[in-house]
């Protein structure tokens, strides 16, 4: 448990944080540890979290990418075209074609990064207004109704029926964020690839050194959070039963800022895919809770952003350190 | 013709020539280090070292007609990956570690590389970490994060990366440059560790002490050129900085009395706690004045008192006979004070910006015009001025003080401080990091700076600087001032002794 508090002191944080505000809201209030309540929030965040692994890729390599909420609702629209235009499809390839687009737009990304040596933040803020300003010309703004069946039928993958006769269910995007989140976990864990990515946004002169190949490095983190974003897109599309090309546009800070609340570090090297879990969590349960609460949702925004502040600033005054400075006084004092 | 193992060399090069542009790096040098040595290179910065370290590790390509032989075996081409599979790692002055990393990621990082994705576990690599670690007898926490460790410790780290490689040849760039001494006395018994386990090293050091106490054999270079391989039983560093300057260097004490002299800074019963007690000293017009001591012992905190930084709880400060409180460096700086920080890279300079702004920047008061604007004309004059006065080697005064060499950019330190005119300068460990030649710059500044009047306190690591320059050297030991030596009447082996005792 020490080990944890040391090792991810921003992990074990917002864990304890969470834990008070799910003991408040659960005492405080009588609707929020509900099995209806927990399963919309499951449903409401599935994408977010989707989203929200594939940015944490980008950004232990050291990188950041802002355009990846406007690249799914490119995903989602390019998508619908070629159902449409083939005539159907199934969920089967609309994985593959979500998800080859996503990787797709990911590479424009690594691709112009890596050839232009230009940091990703800018080339991302680019892409950001290049993908979105297509979008809306292509589009004329218009909303897509006409979508194939197998996309907009619900499919649950839970549901249960309360003695007041109101349904809980999950659906199938909840299951999606779950392998979504396993595979990042075994990505960035579990394989070679991973510990590289950590290492080159760690310390990027030192990975190159080492011989580690920083074009497939750029490829894989780009590659990754754009295919999370196409499936993400896909996701979104199943749970709003239509494509609306500006849905998505602004969505990207939201997940950054979860994703950031979750320690990991914007100068790269850092994060961990628990982290990223509790950042969602944490945006989710605010939100829901000062919904429950009866607070203005305006207060909403203020409260995110002062978190973000408070953990940021707080992570320069690690709690972990704070028994080896005291050590330290104390040496000095006996020399 | 094939030797035998076991008494083939480690490395042998033959007739290595290098060439860049039209410059020649270096000129058919021959290097040979035996297994299980400790073999030193020697010579200046820019000297060819660094060469011929990226040249047998495959990072260049030497000109035709060179001669490799790593293990009894020819090679005729070298690449990085090759240098790495055939046992060579190079330990970098920066360390190319990862500080986000644990210790074991960063152990077992050359594990990890490789194009084609692996699963990996972490239990399968840490009982071989751990191997390597007891190999070295150096106790790690193998899940504690790099960068919470100190630096002495990211070296032992380094080291055990590169065998964790299998090395059996180990480079090793200015290992110590970063080092306190029994930092480096502990690295230094590992680096024997090595040595005894048949691995060789190749240790680059500028600090020629250690270069004598650890290598059997040092091979020196000067201007891309070999000097020569010699012994180091019964070598001395005097003679071992004149084979790498290629000029005699004046390492005899410096020391007069100054005792007549006015005092600029006096202190009496000084002390702040947990950092150094009652300490009293005077430091007179045209004195240097030693500080030495182990590391800890409380000498920086003892300058920052001084400047204002760490304001002493007792005590009394007197400049030229008035009492003196100073709350703020800017205080201190107004009265004359100056401090060269020990850090001169990260502490002293701002790297990316230009010489010329460096040297101005504690003066900028000084340099406006009638507007109350900065005036780059009385810039110029005075960058200029102390470009001048420090004979420091630039292109221009607006090229980035980066693209000096260590011995300049602590000149422009020196003109930065200069410049607010002090009469007490206050510097701590001006050399680290330094070579030979620009060491002897450096100190010939010093003496010359107290001729002029200004009293000087010199902080050193190391003692032999400390009494070939000063003219008391003062022992610091636990935060108090435990001896006071002439370097007339005392020998350094003598001071050694007592310091180290």
């Amino acid at each position: 448990m020490r080990d944890f508090f040391r090792t991810y002191p921003v992990e074990a944080r917002l864990s304890v944080v969470l834990l008070l505000m799910i003991l408040g809201l659960s005492l405080g209030t009588d609707t929020f540890l509900t099995l209806g309540n927990i399963t919309s929030l499951l449903n409401n965040n599935a994408v977010n979290l989707i989203w929200a692994v594939g940015l944490l890729v980008v950004l232990i390599a050291g990188g950041i990418d802002i355009s990846f909420a406007v690249a799914a609702s490119v995903v989602q629209y390019v998508a619908a075209q070629v159902f449409m235009g083939t005539g159907g499809g199934n969920w089967a390839v609309g994985f593959l074609v979500a998800g080859l687009l996503g990787i797709g737009l990911g590479m424009i990304n690594a691709l112009l990064i890596h050839g232009f040596r230009v940091i990703s933040i800018v080339i991302t803020i680019a892409t950001f207004n290049a993908f979105f300003g297509l979008l809306m010309f292509f589009t004329k703004g218009r909303n897509i109704y006409n979508l194939p069946d197998w996309w907009t039928d619900r499919i649950f993958i839970f549901e249960r029926q309360a003695s007041d006769g109101t349904w809980s269910e999950l659906n199938l995007s909840v299951a999606v964020m779950i392998v979504c989140v396993v595979a990042t976990w075994g990505l960035i864990r579990l394989t070679t690839l991973g510990r590289q990515l950590y290492a080159f946004g760690d310390n990027p002169e030192g990975a190159r050194r080492a011989g580690v190949n920083i074009w497939q490095m750029q490829i894989v983190a780009f590659g990754w959070c754009g295919m999370m974003a196409g499936i993400g897109g896909l996701m979104q599309v199943n749970i709003a039963q239509e494509v609306v090309p500006n849905a998505l546009y602004g969505r990207e800070l939201d997940v950054l800022a979860a994703v950031v609340l979750g320690g990991a570090r914007l100068g790269g090297g850092r994060g961990t895919v628990l982290g990223c879990i509790l950042g969602v969590m944490f945006v989710a349960i605010t939100q829901n809770g000062l919904n429950l609460l009866g607070i203005s949702p305006f207060a909403f925004q203020m409260i995110i952003g002062a978190a973000i502040l408070l953990a940021i600033s707080s992570s320069n005054l690690s709690f972990g350190r704070l028994p080896r400075g005291a050590t330290a006084v104390a040496k000095v004092g006996t020399t | 013709m094939k030797a035998e193992p076991d008494t083939a060399p480690a490395l042998r090069l033959r007739n290595v020539s290098k060439t860049f542009g039209g410059v020649k790096a270096l000129q058919s040098v021959d290097f040979e280090v035996r297994s299980g040595e400790v073999h030193c290179l020697a010579g200046e910065n820019g000297c060819g070292k660094s060469t011929l370290i990226k040249l047998v590790t495959g990072v260049y390509t030497a000109d035709p007609g060179a001669e490799l032989q790593l293990f009894g075996q020819t090679v005729d081409s070298i690449s990085p990956t090759k240098a790495r599979a055939l046992g060579i790692a190079v330990i970098w002055q920066d360390l190319a570690l990862f500080p986000h990393m644990t210790v074991a990621e960063n152990i077992a990082f050359d594990e990890m590389v490789g194009l084609v994705p692996r699963l990996t576990f972490g239990h399968r690599y840490k009982t071989r970490v751990q191997a390597v670690l007891d190999r070295l007898n150096v106790p790690l926490n193998l899940e504690t994060r790099l960068g919470d460790l100190p630096i002495a410790q990211r070296q032992i780290v380094a080291i055990a990366r590169a065998l964790m490689g299998d090395a059996r040849l180990v480079f090793m760039d200015e290992p110590t440059a970063s080092l306190t001494q029994s930092e480096t006395d502990s690295l230094l018994a590992v680096v024997r560790t090595l040595s005894s386990q048949g691995i060789a090293v190749v240790f680059v050091s500028h600090r020629l002490a250690e270069v004598i106490d650890i290598s059997e054999r040092v091979t020196v270079l000067r201007d891309g050129k070999l000097v020569g391989v010699y012994p180091t039983e019964g070598m001395t560093q005097s003679r071992l900085g004149e084979l790498m300057t290629g000029a005699l260097l004046e390492n005899t004490v410096s020391a007069q009395d100054r005792s007549k002299a006015e005092p600029v800074l006096e202190t009496v019963g000084l002390s702040r706690h947990g950092e150094f007690y009652d300490v009293s000293l005077t430091i007179r017009r045209g004195e240097v004045l030693g500080l030495t001591g182990l590391i800890g012992a409380g000498r920086t905190e003892l300058a920052l008192a001084l400047i204002g930084m760490k304001p002493p709880d007792t005590g009394e400060t007197r400049l030229e006979g008035a009492s003196v409180r100073f709350a703020s460096i800017r205080d201190s700086i107004a009265r004359g004070v100056a401090y060269v920080s020990e850090d001169r890279l990260s502490l002293g300079l701002i790297q990316p910006q230009s010489i010329a702004d460096n040297t101005s920047i504690s003066v900028l008061d000084r340099i406006l015009n009638g507007f109350g604007l900065l005036s780059p004309r009385r810039q110029t004059e005075l960058v200029c001025h102390w470009i001048d006065e420090l004979a420091v080697k630039i292109g221009q005064p607006k090229d980035a003080v980066s693209t000096l060499s260590g011995g300049n950019q602590q000149r422009v330190v020196l003109a930065k401080w200069l410049a607010t005119e002090p009469r007490l300068l206050i510097l701590d460990s001006p050399t680290v990091g330094v070579d030979v030649g620009a060491r002897a710059g450096i100190f010939r500044i010093v003496r010359h700076l107290a001729e002029e009047g200004l009293a000087i306190l010199l902080i050193s690591d190391e003692v032999t600087e400390a009494m070939f320059n000063a003219d008391r050297v003062l022992h610091m030991a636990d935060g108090r001032i435990v001896g006071e030596y002439d370097p007339r009447t005392t020998s350094v082996p003598e001071l050694e002794a007592r310091i180290y005792a």
